[in-house]
């Protein structure tokens, strides 16, 4: 049984724990919300670019020449997979789950004979995966001295995609990242990057319109694809942003939840035993005095 | 008055302005050109320069580098990879712009890069 002295101390350091606790679900609500902007503020311009590939893309898919970004390289021997997770810990799964479906795949393209490269995005993905796939990991950006996501790292990251791409290296290109859904739920998701994938759905409502390119529709598909491919991965990273906040607010939540409970069953406990002790004494003192 | 039409720049980040607007100038691939209302569907990628609209309230300029603009049925979206108010543009964040450029001629390559390049630095130098 531990003392009172004992108890008094564990109270005082769950307490201490819960207000830290606190304090990080408060800091990443507040980040949460700047998150969520920014989420909602890229949306317009990743749903037109989307639109308007659609559109060219449906007609140049079957083309022969189509650019290789659209319709891959023919092959299917080499796959990147682009994981993006956070930059810290105490958020809950977040980055397990992330990195728990990227290894199911991982694992399903090793047992099919394919050719596995990995690029983490983000130190917890790296840490979790250099155990078991550190041979397959070919390179590693960290965004830990960014205060928000930018488009400048989305394109650090596509530019790293597309060197391996045009050089031939790969074949497939996925990226993993967690969608936010809410405060309480965050998918873990796959994002085929290369062969682009798009909604067939999303050109309908303009596709009978005749449009003029300037320069040629070739051309303009040439250099929306990689666009394409920083803008994909610009709004896979936001999306994580802001999952990652939710996650860690949720965690958080948890976290001072549990410590309140704690610290009612610590005190629970204190007062018995010392309400234990101050009859122990009395009956002592009574039985001495009976004694006499 | 002149019949106005729906204009949007979009930049990755956010959306600048959407506004009703008489006429846009447009800094285009192949040469600036101007939008009014009711103008063909095109779809047309754009160069580093300058974006001038004419809108309810007077002239506004834009510095935008790369992206494209697609003129539709409903209305006229530029999509630009970095784009800025120019009244915004000065000082340090001006300062920066025009570093970047100068940088982006030196390792330019190819001929359309290096044009791409020069229009950018000499657009920023225009705006001071």
């Amino acid at each position: 049984m531990a003392s009172l002295k004992d108890l008094r101390n564990r109270i005082a350091s769950v307490k201490a724990t819960q207000k830290i606790t606190k304090a990080m679900q408060m800091v990443a609500a507040a980040k949460l919300r700047r998150a969520q902007e920014a989420a909602e503020s890229a949306r317009p311009y990743a749903e037109r670019m989307e639109g308007v590939l659609a559109n060219l893309g449906r007609v140049y898919k079957s083309s022969e020449n189509a650019s290789p970004y659209l319709i891959g390289t023919g092959k299917d021997q080499v796959h990147l997979l682009v994981v993006a997770t956070a930059e810290r810990g105490l958020c809950g799964g977040f980055n397990t789950n992330i990195v728990k479906i990227a290894k199911l795949e991982i694992k399903r393209l090793i047992k099919t004979g394919k050719t596995v490269q990995i690029l983490c995005v983000g130190s917890k993905g790296y840490d979790q995966l250099k155990g078991e796939y550190s041979n397959y990991i070919v390179g590693q950006i960290s965004y830990k001295e960014l205060k928000a996501m930018n488009y400048a790292k989305a394109q650090e990251v596509a530019d790293a995609v597309t060197e391996k791409f045009d050089s031939g290296e790969v074949d497939v290109v996925k990226l993993y990242y967690s969608e936010f859904q809410s405060v309480i739920s965050q998918v873990p998701t796959e994002l085929q990057l290369i062969p682009a994938s798009f909604d067939e759905e999303d050109a309908a409502d303009d596709a009978d319109v005749s449009y003029d390119y300037e320069p040629g529709e070739e051309q303009i598909l040439e250099e929306l694809l990689p666009r394409n491919l920083t803008t994909q991965i610009f709004r896979g990273l936001l999306e994580n942003a802001a999952s990652e906040q939710g996650a860690r607010m949720s965690a958080m939540d948890n976290a001072t939840r549990n410590a309140g409970d704690m610290i009612d069953r610590l005190t629970l406990q204190y007062n018995r035993s010392r309400q234990a002790q101050i009859t122990k004494e009395l009956i002592e003192i009574i039985s001495g005095a009976e004694a006499l | 008055m002149a019949e106005t039409f729906k204009f949007e720049l979009v930049s990755p980040e956010r959306l600048l302005i959407s506004a009703d607007v008489k006429s846009v100038l447009v800094p285009g691939d192949e040469g600036d050109f101007v939008v009014l209302a009711n103008h063909a569907p095109m779809m047309s990628v754009l160069r580093p320069g300058l974006l001038v609209l004419d809108g309810a309230d007077g002239e506004k300029s834009y510095y935008v580098n790369g992206g494209f603009s697609d003129m539709g049925p409903s209305g006229l979206t530029i999509l630009a990879e970095h784009a800025a108010d120019c009244a915004d543009l000065k000082g340090d964040a001006l300062q920066a712009e025009k570093t970047s450029a100068s940088e982006m001629v030196d390792t330019a390559e190819g001929d359309a890069a290096k044009r791409h390049a020069a229009e950018r630095v000499a657009c920023l130098e225009a705006i001071n």
